[in-house]
């Protein structure tokens, strides 16, 4: 039954405390954010802070409730919380009112707004913890399989529509859960290598990402057969001489008679080889290559698609924001504006930090959403490096704390849980923090527990704590 | 079971990786680079320039010649604005609506370069435009206005002497590295003179904005700003009243007029006709393209930059240098046959009685008088040669102050000419001129240039019995005292003694009784006792240059003045009356009535048809 007398001593009070920690330091910063010398005070209900302070004391009761819960109730209820809050991003489509380009906001009675996006998440992982914890549940089996993707691919598609790249990413964490559960690690990889050719393309040319290719294909397939070294040596010396083919053809004489781009001449190259390669494989009845002939294959489909995707498959203002962030364009008025300021505010923090409220970027709106998406730059210059370390540091905890919890549940279904709390963290951490200090493209996430926001301080107070509660149930 | 160990390994490595990645940047950005600081600063906090009062200018009585008036510039952050009502921007500073539109294509066009910038809309509008802007300024939020002092005259005299105030452009600010862009720099006259006085030091105050510009705050209320230190006010040497009372009378007449007070150097007046009108020195760059087409080059200095043949007053120095040598005394007399003629070279002259001695020979201008006395200063035996002669005289005519630059305070002097044997020796060849050749000198035409500041000076230095301090036209400012070097005497070669005897002649030619031929009575003023000297000078354009320099009184003189009127004619019908009602205007404060009729005439004259530079010049007819 529910938790009570010596239990509360089981629970994870150094998690808790971490959650204490960031909730308080959140609420302090917003206050930070939005202040200037006519504030209304900290506790004033019309500013953010005030706000925010309510939304942490109902998020207190919600949390006490939650850990009272039965595990059970959480497994009986997550089929109808996942079909509901499918059904609310569908309402969101139809009734939704639209912020920043994006349908994601449900208006409800009372004035209060909600993020139906924010609330899928808490469902999304019960429900794969349901799924995924029935006995005899194998990913690698691909009917179960299909079933997990399908429990994801339904909200994903539903926030595509809205749409809300953020909370795309954070799904795609979910990549991480289901790596530990089985999920072939090839899939991570050639997603990661995936993303990695689109950027080199990019930022460099086409050229660069073949050869890369060619190169690391070349590498992995030497190491992992006995090929023998001197072959190995042919292999480098002949990508070596191929990276100078644009300065080749840079020469005018050159580029005048051939007229034809550094890529193209690189495929000419390669082909016979690979036709030799097959040919060799085939005859000598060896196994394992065709992944290699398949992954070249598809790279050189990507290298070759990645204009017309990032020309007409992404918006301008995401075009923007990566070309931004690949430093290949530098408009620090425009699409830059927004990172530029965040790193002069992080920047100009120093060690120690100005001091709580002495900061001068992030008051004056000199960047934008500096409560909600952008509140680490208030962190980074009022706190300086000390403080941004430590607020990373008790995110580290939390996660690392869930991780550790997870690895020793019995129950699988509580792990998958858990390891989706730790993911979604993860990736809103990542995402969030790397976007203000230029490392990743500028995507609209909030910090957990730290942005000003209740759907979000409420979605993650539920996803801890349910994961605390499955954490007590480790002791029965 | 292993796999699933395996693979939690993998993730908390990926996650250690994740974060040391932000940690890693974090540490760069925070504190390694330090772009990141300047920028905060540069962001946050706005240093507005706070622009000192420039100094005023004050004549020697302490009139202000210079002041100031409060303007305000609107400035505008282009960036922000929204659609405004144009028609009443315009009705309220009274713009034109095509420059409003013309200014903000400008800013569309440069969009990139002025980013969230601030930048000057219209600059110099008045107190009474500021008051309407202000009452509406709710009305048009991306506007505001900052106080700029702009110059303001209040006596309409020496638009040319002060100089005027403008915009520092590009080139200035290459050359003048402590200069910023939008800062305001004196140019010509006085205004360059005292520059480094009238200047001040700007300030600044400390503002904390907003990223959309406004302001939102003073910085630490003001702890760390820096207020404008004002210029010095810089006084002058001159007299409004009669630099005022010169350009009048200089009215519609080409040429200058130079006032010194001999015992101290210091300028009275210095005009140069015609001259830049004070009404347009506060938006010179305004009316820069009209001035700058005048034929009559207002923006041309006539009293220090105009070289030009000083005509008879120079045969004040040829009597010196001729007394000092000995080759005449005041009792020597030369014959005038209507001129001087010798081995067929002839100087003529007007008719008057003959023979004359030396104070006669100066009182009617005689020119055969002064090529004896000159070809007997080049012919002196004790020299040996005309070469040798003429070096020595050149050295007694520089002693004057001529052939070099005075050193005055004031911009753009020149220094003139006087010709040595060497630059006869390159006209005729080694020796191949004699003293006949270079006759004209004497009565100071031929290759003479100087100044009507020289002429003043001579005026001055006659005045002082032989010495003269440099002509200076800043007596002092702030604390400061005056340069020492115009406090230093400069001795001509010529000995005191000798002056007495010039000074004789010129007092008989302002004040011998009618009938003696004197050439200046018309000059002459009850009780002054104006000694004075005319000139006409020749030159190949048009008519005579009419030239006077005299001072007075005879003892203890308080005033010397040399006019210059270029192609009026006779010296004794234009320059005499200009510098004599200068003098008295100066000595007595007012016109004597029976001398009413020669201010007026001398007020309503127009010469300008006589220049040929002027469109309507009538060339003199040149039969008789």
């Amino acid at each position: 039954m529910s938790p009570a007398g010596k239990t509360y001593k089981k629970l994870d009070w150094i998690l808790i405390g971490c959650y204490v920690l960031l909730a308080v330091f959140g609420w302090l910063n917003i206050y930070a954010s939005t202040w200037s010398e006519e504030a209304e005070g900290i506790f004033s209900l019309a500013s953010r802070s005030g706000n925010q302070l309510l939304w942490i004391g109902a998020a207190a009761v919600v949390a006490v409730i939650v850990l009272f819960l039965n595990t059970r109730f959480y497994k009986t209820v997550s089929w109808p919380l996942y079909i509901l809050s499918a059904v609310l991003l569908v309402a969101v489509l139809i009734f939704g009112h639209e912020v920043n380009g994006s349908k994601s906001w449900l208006g409800l009675p009372g004035g209060i707004a909600v993020q139906p996006s924010e609330f899928s998440k808490i469902a999304t992982a019960l429900c794969l913890s349901r799924v995924m914890g029935t006995y005899g549940f194998n990913l690698t089996r691909t009917a179960d399989f299909l079933k997990v993707a399908a429990i994801i691919i339904v909200p994903v598609g539903l926030i595509a529509l809205e749409p809300d790249i953020g909370t795309i990413l954070v799904y795609c964490s979910l990549a991480f859960m289901l790596y530990r559960e089985g999920l072939p690690g090839r899939i991570l990889g050639f997603t990661g290598y995936a993303v990695l050719l689109f950027l080199v393309t990019l930022k460099f040319s086409p050229f660069v990402s073949i050869l890369m290719t060619v190169g690391t294909i070349g590498i992995i397939r030497t190491l992992t057969s006995r090929t023998p070294v001197r072959v190995f040596l042919i292999y480098a010396a002949f990508i070596a001489a191929a990276a100078f083919i644009p300065r080749l053809l840079s020469v005018e004489a050159v580029a005048r008679v051939t007229g034809m781009a550094a890529e193209y001449w690189l495929l000419i190259i390669i082909a016979p080889f690979l036709i030799w390669f097959i040919v060799h494989n085939v005859r000598n009845k060896m196994k394992g290559w065709g992944i290699y002939v398949l992954s070249l294959v598809l790279s050189l489909v990507l290298v070759f698609s990645v204009d017309f995707i990032f020309h007409n498959v992404l918006q301008p203002h995401h075009r923007d924001r990566i070309e931004n962030l690949l430093g290949i364009s530098q408009d620090l008025m425009g699409a830059g504006y927004n990172v530029n300021q965040s790193k002069i505010a992080i920047g100009s923090g120093g060690l120690t930090g100005k001091g709580f409220l002495e900061g001068t970027q992030t008051k004056f709106n000199f960047v934008p959403e500096q409560s909600t998406d952008f509140i680490f730059c208030t962190i980074g210059e009022e706190w300086g490096f000390i403080g941004s370390i430590t607020v990373l540091a008790l995110y580290l905890i939390i996660i690392m704390r869930i991780v550790t919890s997870a690895e020793k549940q019995k129950d699988k279904g509580a792990r998958v849980y858990s390891y989706c709390v730790a993911s979604i963290i993860f990736m809103h951490v990542f995402v969030n923090v790397g976007m203000t200090i230029g490392i990743m493209p500028v995507v609209g996430i909030p910090l957990p527990l730290i942005s000003y926001g209740g759907s979000s301080f409420l979605t993650f107070t539920i996803l801890l704590f349910i994961h605390l509660r499955f954490d007590l149930e480790r002791w029965k | 079971m292993n796999d699933g160990k395996h693979r939690y390994q993998y993730l908390i490595i990926g996650l250690a990786v994740a974060f040391l990645l932000l940690a890693a940047q974090l540490f760069r950005l925070q504190l390694l680079d330090n772009s990141f600081k300047i920028s905060a600063e540069n962001n946050a906090l706005l240093y507005q320039t706070r622009h000192p009062a420039r100094g005023l200018i004050l004549d020697r009585n302490g009139k202000i010649l210079v002041g100031n008036k409060n303007t305000y510039d609107i400035l505008v952050t282009p960036r922000y604005v929204k659609p405004f009502d144009t028609l009443e921007l315009c009705r309220i500073l009274d713009l034109d609506p095509q420059y409003v539109r013309d200014k903000f294509s400008e800013y569309r066009m440069y969009r990139t370069r002025i980013g969230y910038r601030t930048v000057t809309f219209v600059s110099q509008i008045s107190q009474e435009q500021y008051s309407r802007f202000i009452e509406v300024a709710h009305k048009f939020p991306e506007f505001r206005g900052v106080p700029r002092t702009t110059r303001m005259y209040p006596y309409n005299a020496g638009g040319n002497l002060l100089g005027y105030v403008t915009e520092v452009d590009r080139d200035f600010l290459d050359r003048h590295p402590d200069y910023a862009a939008g800062d305001y720099t004196g140019r010509t006259g006085l205004e360059e003179t005292c520059e480094p006085m009238l200047r001040g030091e700007k300030g600044y105050s400390i503002y904390l904005r907003d990223a959309s510009n406004r302001i939102q705050s003073s910085y630490r209320n003001g702890e760390f700003d820096k207020p404008a230190v004002p210029g010095q006010d810089v006084v002058s040497t001159i007299d409004a009243e009669l630099q005022n009372y010169g350009e009048e009378l200089m009215r519609n007449k080409v040429g200058s007029v130079i006032a010194i007070e001999p015992s101290t150097g210091e300028i009275l007046s210095m005009i140069s006709s015609p001259g830049i009108d004070v009404s347009v020195l506060g938006e010179i760059n305004k009316y820069y393209k009209e001035i700058a087409a005048d034929p009559f080059t207002p923006m041309f200095n006539r009293a220090v930059m105009s070289p030009q043949p000083p005509g008879s007053v120079f045969k004040l120095v040829n009597g010196l240098i001729g007394l000092q040598e000995g080759v005449v005394s005041t009792d020597t007399r030369f014959p005038c046959r209507d001129g001087f003629h010798a081995r067929g070279i002839s100087v003529g002259c007007h008719s008057h009685k003959s023979p004359v001695d030396f104070t006669e020979a100066i009182m009617v201008s005689c020119n055969s008088y002064f090529c004896y006395l000159f070809r007997d200063i080049l012919e002196n035996p004790v020299y040996g040669s005309e070469a040798a002669a003429m070096d020595r005289w050149a050295e007694y005519v520089r002693s004057f102050g001529f052939g070099t630059r005075l050193g005055s305070d004031f911009p753009s002097e020149i220094a003139g000419f006087v010709p040595t044997s060497a630059t006869y020796d390159r006209v005729y060849g080694k020796g191949g001129w004699k003293a006949l050749s270079v006759i004209s000198l004497s009565i100071g035409q031929g290759e003479l240039g100087c100044t009507p500041l020289h002429l003043a000076n001579l005026a001055a230095t006659i005045a002082n019995r032989g010495w003269y301090r440099i002509p200076h036209i800043v007596r002092g400012h702030g604390s400061d005292t005056l340069d020492r070097r115009f406090s230093e005497k400069h001795y001509t070669l010529v000995d005191t003694a000798h002056f007495e005897k010039v000074i004789e002649g010129m007092y008989m030619a302002v004040n011998a009784p009618a009938g003696e031929g004197a050439t200046a009575r018309v000059a002459a003023v009850k009780g002054l006792d104006i000694c004075g000297k005319t000139g006409t000078a020749e030159n190949p354009h048009g008519d005579e240059h009419a030239v006077f320099v005299c001072f007075a009184p005879r003892e203890n003189p308080r005033i010397a003045i040399a006019v210059y009127i270029e192609n009026a004619g006779f010296g004794a019908t234009w320059a005499a009356p200009v510098a004599s009602l200068m003098v008295e205007k100066y000595l007595n404060g007012e016109i004597a009535s029976n001398r009413r009729w020669l201010e007026q005439r001398m007020l309503d004259a127009n010469l300008l048809h006589k220049v040929p530079a002027s469109p309507d010049y009538v060339p003199p007819k040149k039969d008789d």
